[in-house]
């Protein structure tokens, strides 16, 4: 194998935006929240299929027990995240609006630990990607892509990179940032335990320039005698938005572009957010799966911005209410970033697994724009880090026109939302964008269900 | 919570760039050149600019009642219109042809067209370009100005523009009259001096990308060697410093792409010269550029970028 170099600065990226860092938690130690009186722990929490409850109402559970799992491939077990009492097994509206099963647990305090937890013994790749499975990990940089899968890299693909994702460039989140103060041993760990087992030599930190102090203690560690093979860099990357994109941060580590509809690992690479890298380290060792969490809670309304750690599933109201409350009446409400988050229809909703912030804003922030005639400036073509053209895109999907949205390369587009906070006219083009892909996706499937209808 | 939230697709935070500060900082690039224009032609410059800028106004408001669509004068483009089509006019031009141009403009070629964002052509100088056909004489009787070399030598009341036979003949004009505005021509494209500074505000303020004007007069000076005229003189004379610093890259009649802002520039700075050598007119600006503003959605679909990880594939199969 050639020998692999560490890049000296990252590589060229284009576009990207300069949104306002607000980064307003980054030097405050996170809190850990108390128990609230009831989670909710909606059956699917990740990228994939929906998990099936293994209990029923009236059942005692205890912390970390298994409370819901699934067999297909591409899904992440669920785990009580307080012990008590299973309330009721009822649909609750998921911030995306649609309605799944979930598990509420009256919490008895205790917080009795389940007897089952043990670290898990693992001597082989595959004794890795089952413990990780069975650890309940899904991204915790806000996608909830289930790691186990993540790590089960086919074998005709040849990764032979790890990037460590501390980029963190969505406004306000410094959950990130905070885990690689606090916990920067478990991130090495975590590291040294992933790289041996798929025999990776190659492993860059990629972390914007704007945590010096994350950058410094990183470092620090990276060249203690843990790392022996000196195999472990610490990049700092341009703090741009969205320098965290997959794509974007592959391109700035290593140089290659992940191919249209490709895998991370279509360009030998492997990306793990810095918290979940953390938590395997951590689970490897004490066997407790994935029942908290650290969170921002940030905005224009919040009194007292701080990261918590809360257990999965804990409602939001506390969780702001543990924090202070509101210092104004909130408008917005957003689970995750400003740039990519989802907007909340209440405050009535639960922490998720991949939820990294809530961000509660008043009028002056939430306050929607009115869209205006767009003056074809080109901004939103400087700005995509894709390199496609927003706003043709965008003119096709209003024309519902497959051909050009094909030819413009919808699919390609990441949603990362540069072209409509760059619009001058406030035009919604990543949101019209999100309705061609929509529609494509359609006009494939019925495409499908055709040529399936043509073969009877 | 009582409270109603707001609740909408992401992003949730938008850039503070608007349309009406872009449009207002390209009325701030122009106030170098219309003071200048001022200084040079005396008050029937800001009498012309204040009748264009109105007229503008008043038509876009107007058309915009007439067909029952929201008032937009709020986003200052027609401010902008008005003041390039002013400066694009001699300083004794007849008010009524002045307006005559501002229906143009206004009217038929933006409005007609949808509004802001959706003419095919630039306003300002498909004006220019129709008041130039329908009233030539008016339209080139240039103003003499006081104290420049070409009064003393040609005429006293009128004037010729820099770029005229008899001036080239008699190379009365030193770059230095050029840069000043010590010549004959437009109210607002005379001083060179004036038209960079603006340029250079709106590279610095990032309105436009430094792409098309700098192609574009480079295109301009190869071209004038290639044709055996003198670069530099070609560059400071005529319409060039105006029409490739603010005609030139007007946002919607100019290609959005990259590469498509180099090819759009070349075609106007090796049309322009062309013109200003073999055509019967002594300038060639306007119609260079509206010939490439026809160009523009071809020249966008020669040039659309290669988006990250797309390969390209050696030879595309044909349809």
């Amino acid at each position: 194998m050639p020998q692999l170099t560490f890049p000296k600065r990252p590589y060229r990226t284009r576009g990207g935006v300069h949104a306002p860092h607000n980064k307003n938690t980054a030097h405050k130690q996170s809190l850990t929240m108390p128990v609230p009186e009831i989670v909710a722990l909606p059956m699917s929490q990740h990228i994939g299929a929906p998990c099936v409850p293994l209990v029923k109402v009236g059942d005692t559970v205890d912390v970390g027990q298994v409370i819901a799992k699934s067999d297909a491939f591409v899904s992440a077990p669920i785990h009580a995240s307080v012990s008590g009492k299973v309330k009721k097994i009822d649909k609750i509206t998921m911030p995306a609006g649609n309605k799944v099963d979930a598990i509420f647990i009256e919490s008895d305090g205790e917080q009795r630990l389940s007897p089952d937890i043990k670290p898990p013994v693992v001597e082989s790749l595959s004794d890795l990607i089952t413990a990780v499975r069975e650890s309940g990990l899904v991204g915790l940089g806000g996608a909830g892509f289930p790691t186990a899968v993540k790590l089960n890299i086919p074998s005709d693909k040849n990764v032979d990179t790890m990037i460590i994702n501390t980029a963190e460039c969505e406004p306000y989140i410094t959950s990130d940032h905070r885990e690689v103060l606090e916990n920067s041993w478990d991130i090495i760990s975590g590291i040294m335990t992933v790289k041996e087992f798929l025999d990776i030599h190659r492993v860059i930190i990629g972390i914007e320039d704007n945590k010096p102090d994350a950058i410094e203690a990183l470092r620090e560690i990276a060249d203690s005698s843990a790392d022996v093979g000196d195999e472990i860099r610490v990049l700092p990357l341009k703090a741009s938005y969205p320098q965290g994109a997959e794509k974007i941060l592959i391109k700035a580590c290593t140089g290659r572009e992940v191919p249209m509809g490709g895998l991370p690992s279509d360009a030998g690479c492997l990306v793990m957010n810095v918290g979940s890298i953390a938590f395997i380290s951590r689970y490897l060792k004490t066997g407790i799966p994935l029942v908290s969490r650290r969170l921002t809670v940030d905005g224009s309304a919040i009194k007292e911005p701080q990261n918590v750690i809360v257990p999965i599933g804990a409602p939001i109201r506390n969780v702001i209410e543990f924090v202070g409350g509101y210092k104004e009446e909130p408008k917005k409400l957003i689970m995750g970033g400003p740039m990519m988050g989802i907007a909340l229809p209440s405050d009535d909703l639960y922490v998720l697994k991949q939820n990294n912030a809530i961000l509660a804003f008043s009028e002056r922030e939430a306050r929607l724009a009115e869209p205006s005639a767009c003056i074809r400036c080109g901004r939103c073509l400087s700005a995509c880090p894709m390199s496609l053209q927003p706003v043709e895109l965008s003119n096709a999907s209003d024309r519902k026109d497959i051909d050009a949205l094909k030819k413009f390369n919808a699919m390609n587009c990441m949603e990362c939302g540069c072209c409509s906070f760059t619009c001058p006219a406030k035009r919604h083009l990543v949101q019209n964008i999100r309705m061609g892909k929509a529609l494509l996706n359609k006009a494939k499937r019925e495409e499908i269900s055709q040529s399936k209808g043509g073969k009877n | 919570m009582d409270n109603k939230l707001y609740v909408s697709s992401s992003p949730h935070f938008r850039g503070s760039a608007t349309t009406r500060r872009i449009m207002l900082d390209v009325i701030i690039a122009l106030l170098p050149a219309s003071v200048a224009a001022c200084v040079i032609f005396g008050a029937r410059s800001l009498i012309l600019i204040g009748t264009c800028v109105a007229t503008c106004i008043l038509l876009e408001y107007i058309s915009r009642k007439v067909m029952k669509r929201d008032t937009t004068i709020g986003d200052l483009s027609a401010v902008v219109t008005g003041l390039l089509l002013a400066l694009n006019l001699p300083a004794d031009i007849n008010p009524l042809i002045a307006m005559f141009g501002c229906v143009v403009a206004i009217v038929v070629v933006k409005q007609m067209f949808g509004g802001i964002g959706m003419n095919f052509v630039n306003p300002a100088l498909a004006a220019r370009i129709v008041l130039l056909v329908s009233f030539p004489s008016a339209m080139m009787r240039w103003v003499s100005v006081p104290g420049t070399p070409e009064t003393a030598m040609i005429d006293a009341t009128t004037a010729a523009t820099p770029l005229s036979p008899a001036a080239l003949e008699s190379g009365c004009y030193s770059y230095i009259d050029l840069l000043i505005g010590r010549c004959g021509g437009s109210i607002g494209e005379v001083c060179a001096a004036a038209l960079l500074l603006g340029g250079v505000y709106l590279v610095i303020r990032r309105v436009i990308s430094p792409i098309i004007p700098c192609v574009y007069l480079a295109t301009a000076a190869l071209m004038s060697f290639a044709v055996g005229l003198d670069p530099l003189y070609q560059l400071l004379s005529g319409g060039l410093m105006l029409g490739a610093i603010f005609m030139a890259t007007d946002y919607t009649t100019s290609p959005l792409t990259k590469w498509g802002k180099v090819i759009f520039a070349i075609g106007c700075g090796v049309l322009t010269i062309l013109l200003r050598r073999y055509s019967n007119m002594p300038e060639g600006v306007s119609f260079s550029i509206i010939l490439m503003n026809i160009l523009v959605p071809h020249i966008e679909n020669l040039t659309t970028p290669r988006t990250l990880g797309k390969v390209k594939k050696a030879k595309e199969a044909k349809k």
